[in-house]
């Protein structure tokens, strides 16, 4: 199929960016989104220009590297898909693409649709874990047994992949959800109790110091999450804080 | 036709501890050397990479209190390959009271890896994996749970026991996640500074003894020094080489090629695992294969038809791989090894499944695919919950339904991943796989201190070669990076590090330094100044594809020397006419590609030098010559029961003066010995 | 406390709802104006203005509904700084709801109703001598552009409400695996109720 992309180029985060159109022919249905940029990126290559820059590494949706939004929707149009995932055979030949970085202050772009994604790290460092030392002495793991139920709930939340795209698609750019899936995950552990209160106060204070919105509760974030954690776990946090200054 | 001579060197040392099997461990945590908690303050370590093996490295060795500074290219420590780790993590734990222990683990292992692994090692392993689990369950690791609370197992191949732990699909993941929170707690006690986007392109070397990396901002661009009084490589495997494989698009072999151009071995490097069940490959744009879990052949029964006229039917789309009776399906792999049927190892199912699609049976358009079937376990499943749930005489559309659910539970995120790159409900029809390049056995070869030849190197993970012999076993790449980052090499550097606690910070001022530098700074320059016409992606399939062809699933004396001269060849077209766009300071990844390609070249010359010197098949390295007459591998102990660790054939920098020819390389062979269990001929039948 | 955004939003939840409650005790006391003749209503006005109870909220009501919409403004326009360089494309219909992506102009829009509301009589009613609230209020029904704004401002409302008043419970921490349904039926009944029960006075008077 051909395809009309329009991309957002940037040279670096002080440059101010634009978008460049693209016409792209010889595009296959069982192609990646992103194997499509590469292929792009052969042809500018062969052309003399410089190729697209882009995040991904993975490609099979698990390490959250890649990111895009693609026509008003962060990982394109599928629900539950990473950019890597989601293939061409979901477009039609003689489309318009428009394909833009995340868009949020705390995540400044670096080159074209790489953004810089850091402030997602900071926020578990300041109490995204459960403080003990990494000996291998602890207590035998049957020592603890866990409802089976609770653990399956904590491995929900726990499965986000911190790619973005809560922050990306929300209106205000919050990353209530980013840090809802790791206070969902670990405060329905039993081990992950003990320091309940201290990480939402800490893991909250850390992701408004980095600037992000505030939550009001659209929804969008839950949507676009392509591990689809649940605005429950928003619930969750919100009654951890609480519950953290009574 | 090339003529391989090749040249010996002095045999190495592994400097394994006295004592019987069990007791080698203890004995030598007794005798090291320990540095005081005032001293480690003193001493700087570089961890290079952040998956499985450096994050918790890295971690453990700032808790103990060094000064660790931890490098990865990825945008955070969190998205390291390890994350992309399906099936599980192995443990001696035997909760399932199945006639599980550590000697069991231990025997597993060594088996699997056809004997071409270290004793010593392969049990120390199995002795820690326990401690793995308990450590991670406490870091909150989500592992998957019976009804009673407690943990859940289940089967992997190679195994006659439940030993393996899971979350999901997704273990790996929850498993870095909990290494990478243990990481953040000390990056957030200011004892570990951590460098994203940086890679490593140098290793510098002061008076024989690795002291520090050249990095580069990826970025800025901009070329850093940094000095320890030790250098970790956690830096995984090098599976790229054939371009296409279950990697990552970023892994890559530089950190441990550069290492083993200072003086570094590298060991085993033909030992590559293939691994039989992923998504076969679609088009040429593919830039990637995916995994589907080992785990899954648990309850998924492989399987080609048993007439050609029916594969001929289904690839023309004329039949259905359902309309295909139970009598006409030959289910192959519990025809030739009942005993362990579908959970055979991974190299003898993909060797099994390359055999039925070589006789014609691959059942896609490229011949390349054999089907993974979950009816019968769907329809097993359905009837026990059916009985559990009181259902009397369900329907078999109850079954069907009930059954899938409880598929769905097991395999959900690998079935929508199936979906989402085939568009095929695995649910309603078998699933295609095919083998593809997975994890690299072979590796910078380490002591039982996991120290290289050279002082000061320290390997781990999937980047060192020690555990898995010939071939790994499933679930035990997890079990290997974690045991080695948490609980063997914290001990063994305090060992080292212990001669150095009055030697204060190591200048960066220094002419190694001075040389390593400007030495990746005239290689940057070339490849920026270089005016080629091609990308490095058309040199990087074309070497994938001498690799996959020669150096794969099947080797011969005759393709290894001819894939060794067509490395060359293209190797020196790609010095001519790769290029580069954009410049060095800057975001700029084609030059990150550019760089580590040019080592794949040497690196899978070396390969093939490694494949063609060893005269028999072992683990996933099969020599077609060299097997028996029901086609499984036939290996040699009487002359290549040793670990072939090679030593670079040239100076460090030489390569930017003439070419350097690694199958010129000098072989090192570190003898194995074994004292408790006797090698014999690795059966599954 | 009050320094994090998720406490600011509690604040919202917590106000927000305080303000629902006066609304439906509005809307009861309103409601009277449909029973025939002017008393009851009058009762009810009477009843507002000298109870002690009603008289300690009225101050507490001022501050909720000043907080409120100060707050409200204040997270919208930090909310909006957030993300300097828009999107190009957003296809925000895809991902969340009409109302919840709106708030702020539903919002707005009932401000702007209630400054109406004061200077036509709330200002009135404190300051000056009111004969006949029944007649003030009916009054202004008379014209149809008053009864139109009037209409749209409870529409507004009423969107405003379908998603603030499931939202504050969100806020607020309820478990949602539980109570999920329970609260998006009750608020779009609230919602409902709200923006039709007040539509429909307006619209009876100004046809009658």
């Amino acid at each position: 199929m051909k395809l009309t992309l329009k991309i957002w180029r940037q040279k670096s985060k002080n440059d101010k960016g634009k978008f460049v159109e693209y016409i792209l022919d010889g595009v296959d249905g069982d192609m990646s989104f992103l194997e499509m940029l590469d292929f792009l990126n052969e042809k500018l290559i062969n052309e003399g220009k410089e190729p697209v820059a882009f995040d991904h590494d993975c490609r099979e949706g698990i390490c959250g590297m890649c990111s895009l939004f693609i026509n008003g929707q962060a990982h394109g149009p599928d629900k539950l898909t990473t950019t890597c995932q989601l293939h061409m055979r979901r477009f039609k030949d003689g489309d318009t693409i428009v394909i833009e970085p995340w868009r949020a202050e705390p995540f400044p772009v670096i080159k074209d649709l790489v953004v810089d994604r850091s402030a997602f790290d900071r926020i578990q460092q300041a109490g995204g874990y459960i403080s003990v030392n990494t000996s291998g002495r602890t207590v035998d793991a049957n020592t603890i047994p866990i409802p089976k139920k609770d653990a399956d709930r904590a491995f929900d939340s726990a499965t986000c992949i911190g790619c973005g795209a809560c922050v990306a698609t929300c209106k205000n750019a919050s990353a209530m959800l980013f840090v809802a899936g790791r206070i969902g995950h670990l405060a329905r552990l039993p081990q992950g109790r003990i320091e309940a209160a201290d990480r939402v106060q800490k893991m909250v204070a850390a992701m408004d110091a980095e600037g992000f919105g505030s939550c009001t509760n659209t929804g969008a974030c839950e949507v676009a999450c392509p591990k689809g954690i649940s605005l429950a776990d928003i619930a969750l946090l919100n009654r951890e804080f609480i519950k953290a200054h009574l | 036709m090339l003529d391989i001579n090749i040249k010996e060197g002095t045999p190495l040392k592994a400097r394994i501890p006295e004592g019987h099997l069990s007791e080698k461990w203890t004995r030598f945590k007794d005798k090291i050397r320990l540095v005081s908690p005032a001293n480690k303050r003193k001493l700087d370590v570089i961890v290079v990479g952040t998956g499985l093996a450096g994050a918790s490295a890295a971690a453990s060795l700032a808790e103990l209190g060094y000064n660790v500074k931890a490098f990865a290219f990825q945008d955070s420590p969190r998205r390291a390959h390890s994350i992309a780790a399906q099936g599980g993590i192995n443990a001696s734990k035997n909760y399932q009271n199945d006639g599980d222990s550590d000697w069991r683990l231990f025997y597993d292992t060594i088996k699997g890896g056809d004997y071409r692994a270290r004793e010593a090692n392969v049990y120390r392993l199995a002795e820690v994996s326990g401690n793995i689990i308990d450590q991670a369950v406490m870091q909150g690791v989500p592992f998957a749970r019976e009804y009673g609370g407690l943990l859940d197992n289940r089967s992997f191949g190679g195994v006659l026991v439940s030993r393996t732990f899971y979350a999901k699909g997704q273990t790996g993941q929850q498993l870095l996640l909990g290494a990478y929170g243990a990481l953040n707690r000390q990056i957030a006690r200011g004892k570990v500074q951590m460098y994203n986007r940086h890679v490593m392109l140098d290793l510098v070397v002061i008076d024989g003894h690795a002291r520090g990396i050249i990095t580069r901002n990826l970025v800025t661009g901009e070329i850093e020094r940094h000095s320890a009084h030790a250098v970790v490589l956690a830096t995984g495997g090098y599976s790229n080489v054939y371009f296409l494989s279950t990697n990552a698009m970023g892994s890559n072999a530089t950190a441990d090629w550069r290492a083993h151009r200072k003086g570094a071995y590298f060991a085993n490097p033909s030992f590559v695992q293939i691994h039989p069940t992923c998504i076969p490959r679609s088009s040429d744009h593919q830039s990637k294969l995916t995994l589907m879990s080992e785990s899954l052949r648990n309850d998924g029964r492989v399987w080609v038809p048993k007439k050609l006229e029916d594969v001929h039917a289904i690839r023309e789309g004329k039949k259905k791989p359902t309309d295909i009776p139970e009598e006409d399906r030959d289910y192959f792999l519990e025809r030739r090894y009942p005993a362990f049927g579908n959970l055979v190892p991974r190299d003898v199912a993909s060797r099994a499944i390359k055999e039925r699609c070589d006789a014609g049976y691959g059942v896609n358009k490229t011949g390349e695919a054999v089907f993974l079937d979950f009816a019968s376990a769907i329809e097993r499943y359905g009837t026990e919950q059916a009985n559990l749930q009181g259902i009397h005489n369900p329907t078999p559309e109850i079954i069907r339904e009930l059954g899938k659910k409880v598929i769905e539970a097991k395999y959900g995120n690998l079935f929508q991943m199936y979906e989402k790159i085939t568009a095929q409900n695995p649910y309603e029809t078998p699933m295609m796989i095919y083998p593809a390049n997975h994890y690299t056995m072979g590796g910078l070869w380490v002591d039982y201190d996991l120290r290289s030849n050279l002082p000061g190197l320290f390997v781990i993970g999937e980047a060192n070669f020690s555990d898995h012999g010939a071939n790994r076993l499933g679930a035990s790449a997890l079990m290997q990076g974690l045991a080695d980052g948490y609980f063997i090499l914290p001990y063994t550097i305090g060992d080292y590090l212990a001669d150095y606690i009055r030697e204060g910070k190591v200048p960066t001022d220094t002419p190694e330094f001075d040389e390593a530098e400007e030495m990746v700074r005239k290689e940057i320059d070339f490849f920026i100044n270089n005016n080629g016409k091609h990308s490095v992606d058309y040199f990087h399939k074309k070497l994938g594809k001498i690799m996959w062809d020669k150096v794969g699933m099947a080797r011969n004396a005759k393709g290894l020397t001819e894939a060794i001269e067509e490395i060359r060849e293209l190797r020196s077209r790609y010095w001519k006419e790769v290029k580069v766009p954009g410049t060095d300071k800057e975001y700029n990844p084609e030059l990150e590609k550019a760089i580590y390609v040019g080592d794949f070249f040497e690196l899978g010359e070396l390969m093939a030098l490694d494949a063609l010197h060893r005269n028999e098949s072992c683990g996933g390295h099969f020599r077609e010559e060299y097997q028996t007459e029901e086609g499984e591998a036939l290996r040699d102990d009487e002359h290549y029961a040793y670990v072939a660790a090679w030593e670079y054939p040239a100076r460090a920098y030489e390569r930017y003066e003439k070419p350097v020819f690694t199958s010129e390389s000098i072989l090192h062979k570190e003898p194995l010995i074994f004292e408790f269990v006797t090698p014999t001929t690795r059966s599954y039948k | 406390m009050l320094k994090t955004s998720v406490a600011k939003k509690i604040t919202m939840a917590l106000s927000g709802l305080f303000l629902v409650v006066f609304i439906l005790v509005h809307l009861g006391i309103n409601l009277t104006l449909l029973l025939p003749g002017k008393e009851t209503f009058e009762k009810a006005v009477h009843f507002m203005a000298t109870n002690p109870f009603i008289r300690i909220m009225e101050p507490i009501l001022f501050i909720a509904f000043i907080y409120h919409i100060i707050m409200g403004i204040y997270l919208e326009l930090t909310n909006r700084s957030k993300r300097s360089v828009g999107y190009a494309k957003y296809d925000g219909s895809a991902v969340a709801s009409w109302a919840s992506r709106n708030m702020i102009w539903t919002g707005l829009f009932v401000l702007l109703f209630l400054i109406f509301h004061f200077y036509n009589y709330y200002i009135p009613f404190k300051t000056g001598h009111v004969e006949s609230h029944y007649d003030l209020v009916t009054g202004l029904f008379d014209k149809w552009y008053y009864t139109l704004f009037y209409v749209l401002a409870f529409i507004a409302l009423g969107i405003h409400l379908s998603h603030g008043f499931q939202s504050a419970f969100q806020s607020l921490g309820v478990p949602r695996e539980k109570c999920l349904r329970f609260l998006k039926i009750s608020g779009n009944i609230i919602a409902l109720v709200v923006g039709l029960g007040f539509s429909i006075i307006a619209i009876y008077f100004y046809f009658n």
